[in-house]
């Protein structure tokens, strides 16, 4: 196969960044999309050319860490991972643009490579349950039914690649949270602290600069692991009801 | 040099239970006053930072991952094992210890083993109170399963992401402790060495990945948690960042490396498809339960997996089912892995490589109908088809061998300490618990088991005997010194400009390990990949291409630098496999068989760890040996006939 790339290249945070045009002739359709990108790099290196940066790890699709516009959708045409996305999705010949995720709370730090600490920041104020380490029950001495257990685990499928907030036209998070805080409030043990843990996750999304939800159903359309806009409307229920019961809670500060 | 694993006496059920007692505690109001290093931030290095903080002491935690939540635990899909005896069936602490000890060929040292049996019942419960939502029956119970050939099922897990759910649990305990600020996390920074003062670890030194700034942390104690080296074969399960660079730095400040040749090799992953190929994935071993591993009798050079039903049954080898008629297709991990390159250097294998076999549901589907597979393993059949583009519903899926999990790792003591006092290593980074084969859904295990309940406990005990004013700055000359080596390294690999890049020199350093010291062994091809190795060393260094600078972000030069301790690492693979002239656990040296051709283990001459010491810039290694007692179980060897 032979395409054409158009990538984002910016060299740091600071600096003014440009799309730069690329001819690739040596395409295997049999390529990860990753692959692919990784033959055009040795080949710019070969150049003299700096190679593209782009954010990667285990490259099976479940550590969240790759990311990318693929032609306008985050991880591209399939509702995968871009590790996951194989050349064999794109036509030969076809002009491909390759753009860094685009949300204010996930500033680029070069070429495709954004800061995605926000969603860090965001767990380390309420998500996990207050436990330490021993001193706790048996396993078996907290039944869950297999109804709530598989909900709340459809919740904890969420990878943290932050797609939901590149697919959101506002950069909303809602996604994100509202799956981390519906696992713990479908969870019995996490029940003790489920006010102020809702509270907490959607003041810290907020000072991070993410943006609001309207009901599009964008995020869930492009996550690579299904996670559902159900979870959003769980969310909006566990923090009315929080609110209503007034926990007191400080904003935090994002960075 | 005399080497003291410090297993405690008395029987094998009290060790660990009076060793806790003997050891020394920290006064709760002086734990504020120490601080320690983890680096890495899976299983492991999550489990300890977070439990160490929550004891009082403060922690500064390391991972070169964007977050703490992207390190490789989180990519394991089977299950974890716990000696809960939930189902029944006749699982005690006691069958978990002799099943990983058999398991492990006898290389691993029974105490270690034992009391990861004991506290593999903790780490169940721990988990769920985090609120890890393993698999539950209807009743509300956890559901368990059998895992990799064991006979009871004590396997938790949680759907096909047990390690991403386990790893989530430890990344929001941490959370906590970051919130608590007992815990500074540094991420997308890289630990580059190890500071050793007076024969004690000190400290480390870093570089953050995004600004290139070089920087010293010191510490009590430096615990390393950082994985293992499966990518010292470019190909492997391993995540692409996955590097042996903080322990191989640790080694060079003179901690020694136990076992480095014992590596695992997974028989059902998905196979190459071209030279472009960066990473191997695992499809779970489970798919051995219904599929049928075949290849045709006479070799038919690149047969695709549509063309396989052109081939009649009586064409066919199922060489895993006519060689081992009791265990079939369920034979272990390294059996089948060798059997299938076996046939494929015989030219019989398939697709367009000639290195894969099929593994055939035809008869699953015809027997159970289509609903059925479906229902148990219909995501890895998605999986399959997503990345190969064929359909496994409609024709076999081809699979081959790949590197998946290191049992070697630095040496450590009873008490996870390395020889360096004051240096620790936990999971897959030590050499401990899994002699020379890990069975399945153990390794999860492990890695939480040591930084949960060992090294709690354990790195207390030297906190306090050392005591909160041995400590010392990052002003001291040593600091300075590690920092200047760190950056004329660096300097020196952006300055050689040559013109092969680094992915192409750690392919050729694959390849060769690969042939030479993977799953089937033999003196001559060792020497052969020596020289090999030698050579690659010596290219790496004249002619490597390094773009960039060093204070930005360059991958390429993070590559290089754990690349050039992968070639070092490489050959030290080479001399201790050299060294080691039997077939046992994962791997087969072709010295040593029985007239059957099966692996034939020497234990008068082997029942020992290697451990490594450096000796300096092209000198020898030297080894020193800890024999292995063997007091509890009966060595016999394995058959599967």
């Amino acid at each position: 196969m032979k395409i054409t790339l158009k990538v984002w290249r910016q060299k740091s945070k600071d600096t003014k960044g440009e799309f730069k045009t690329y001819q690739h002739d040596h395409v295997s359709s049999d390529m990860s999309f990753l692959e692919m990108m990784d033959v055009l790099n040795t080949e710019l290196i070969k150049k003299g050319e700096d190679p593209i940066h782009f954010d990667h790890d285990c490259r099976e699709g479940i550590c969240g860490m790759c990311s990318m516009y693929i032609n306008g959708q985050p991880h591209g045409p399939l509702q995968t991972t871009t590790c996951q996305l194989h050349m064999r999705s794109f036509k030969d010949g076809e002009t491909i643009t390759v753009e860094p995720w685009r949300a204010q709370a996930f500033p680029v730090i070069r070429d495709l490579v954004v800061d995605r600490t926000a969603f860090d920041r965001i767990q380390q104020v309420g998500g996990y349950i207050s436990v330490n380490t021993g001193g706790v029950p048996d396993a078996n001495s907290i039944p869950i039914a297999k109804k709530i257990a598989d909900e709340a685990f459809d919740a904890a499928a969420c990878i943290g690649c932050g797609a939901c907030v590149a697919a959101c036209k506002n950069a909303s998070a809602m996604l994100f949270v509202s799956a981390k805080v519906s696992q713990f409030a479908l969870l019995p043990q996490g029940h003790a602290e489920r006010k102020e843990r809702v509270e907490k996750m959607v003041n810290q999304m907020d000072a991070e600069g993410f943006g609001s939800c309207t009901n599009t159903s964008a995020c869930e359309a492009e996550c690579p692991k299904g996670i559902s806009v159900a979870n959003i409307a769980r969310m909006n229920r566990e923090y009315f009801s929080a609110m209503i019961s007034s926990y007191e809670v400080k904003v935090g500060g994002g960075e | 040099m005399k080497l003291e694993s410090k297993t405690p006496e008395g029987p094998l059920a009290e060790k660990w239970t009076k060793h806790k007692f003997n050891l020394k505690l920290v006064n709760p109001a002086n734990k504020r006053k120490y601080e320690v290093i983890v680096v890495g931030t899976g299983l492991a290095g999550a489990s300890a930072a977070a439990s160490l903080a929550e004891l009082g002491y403060n922690v500064k935690s390391f991972c070169f991952q964007d977050s703490p939540r992207r390190a490789h635990s989180i990519a394991a899909q089977g299950g974890i094992n716990a000696a809960k005896n939930y189902q029944n069936d006749g699982d005690s602490v006691y069958r978990l210890f002799y099943d990983t000890v058999k398991g492990g060929d006898y290389r691993s040292r029974e105490a270690n083993v034992y009391r990861l049996a004991e506290v593999s019942v903790n780490i169940i419960d721990q988990c769920v109170a985090q609120g890890v939502p393993f698999a539950r029956e209807y009743g509300g119970l956890l559901a368990n399963r059998s895992f990799g050939g064991a006979q009871v099922s004590r396997t938790f897990y949680a759907r096909g992401q047990t390690g991403q759910q386990l790893l989530l649990g430890a990344y929001s305990a941490l959370n906590r402790q970051i919130a608590n600020g007992k815990v500074k996390v540094y991420n997308r920074t890289e630990m580059l060495d190890l500071v050793v003062v007076d024969g004690k670890a000190r400290g480390i030194v870093t570089r953050d990945l995004v600004t290139g700034k070089i920087e010293a942390h010191s510490a009590h104690a430096v615990l390393l948690c950082t994985g293992g080296y499966g990518n010292v074969f470019y190909l492997s399960t391993n995540a692409k960042g996955s590097n042996v660079t903080a322990a191989w730095r640790a080694h060079k400040k003179g901690a020694l490396f136990g076992n480095p040749c014992f590596t695992q090799i997974h028989p059902t992953c998905i196979p190459v498809s071209g030279d472009h190929q960066s990473k191997l994935t695992l499809m779970s071993e489970s798919l051995r339960n219904d599929g049928r591993v075949w290849v045709p009798k006479i070799a038919h050079k690149g047969l695709k997996a549509k063309e396989a039903a052109s081939i009649p049954e009586a064409d066919r080898d199922y060489f895993l089912e006519r060689k081992y008629p009791s265990f079939g297709n369920l034979v272990p991990r390294d059996v089948a892995s060798r059997n299938g390159k076996m046939v494929c250097d015989e030219g019989r294998g398939v697709g367009a490589t000639g290195l894969a076999v099929f593994l055939d549901f035809a008869d699953a589907i015809k027997r159970d109908g289509h609903d059925v597979i479906s229902a148990k393993y219909g995501n890895l059949f998605d999986m399959y088809k997503q990345i190969t583009g064929d359909d496994p519903y409609k024709m076999p899926m081809m699979i081959f061998p790949a590197v998946h999990y290191t049992m070697g790792g630095l040496w450590v003591d009873y008490n996870l300490m390395t020889n360096v006092p004051g240096l620790y290593a936990l999971g897959e980074a030590n050499f401990s618990d899994h002699g020379a084969n890990r069975l399945g859904a153990s390794a999860l295990m492990q890695g939480l088991a040591d930084g949960y309940f060992v090294i709690p406990y354990t790195v207390g005990d030297y906190l306090a005997h050392i005591g909160w004013n041995d400590k010392v700055s990052t002003d001291h000359p040593a600091f300075k010194e590690a920092i200047e080596a760190v950056n004329s390294r660096t300097q020196k690999l952006l300055s050689i400009k040559g013109k092969k890049t680094v992915d192409e020199l750690h392919r050729e350093l694959g390849l060769t390990m690969w042939e030479y010291c993977g799953m089937s062994r033999n003196a001559e091809g060792l020497k052969t990949a020596k020289k090999k190795i030698q050579e690659i060393k010596n290219e790496f260094w004249q002619n490597v291409n390094v773009l960039g600078g060093a204070n930005e972000l360059n991958s390429e030069l993070e590559k290089a630098g754990r690349v050039a301790d992968f070639i070092e690492l490489g050959e030290l693979m080479v001399e201790d496999a050299l060294m080691r002239s039997e077939s046992c656990g994962g791997h087969f040296r072709e010295e040593s068989q029985t007239p059957e051709g099966e692996a034939l283990r020497k234990d008068d001459d082997f029942a020992f760890v290697s451990a490594w010491e450096y000796k300096g810039e092209g000198q020898a290694e030297e080894m020193h040996k800890e024999e292995l007692k063997f007091e509890y179980v009966k060595l016999t060897q394995r058959s599967y006939k």
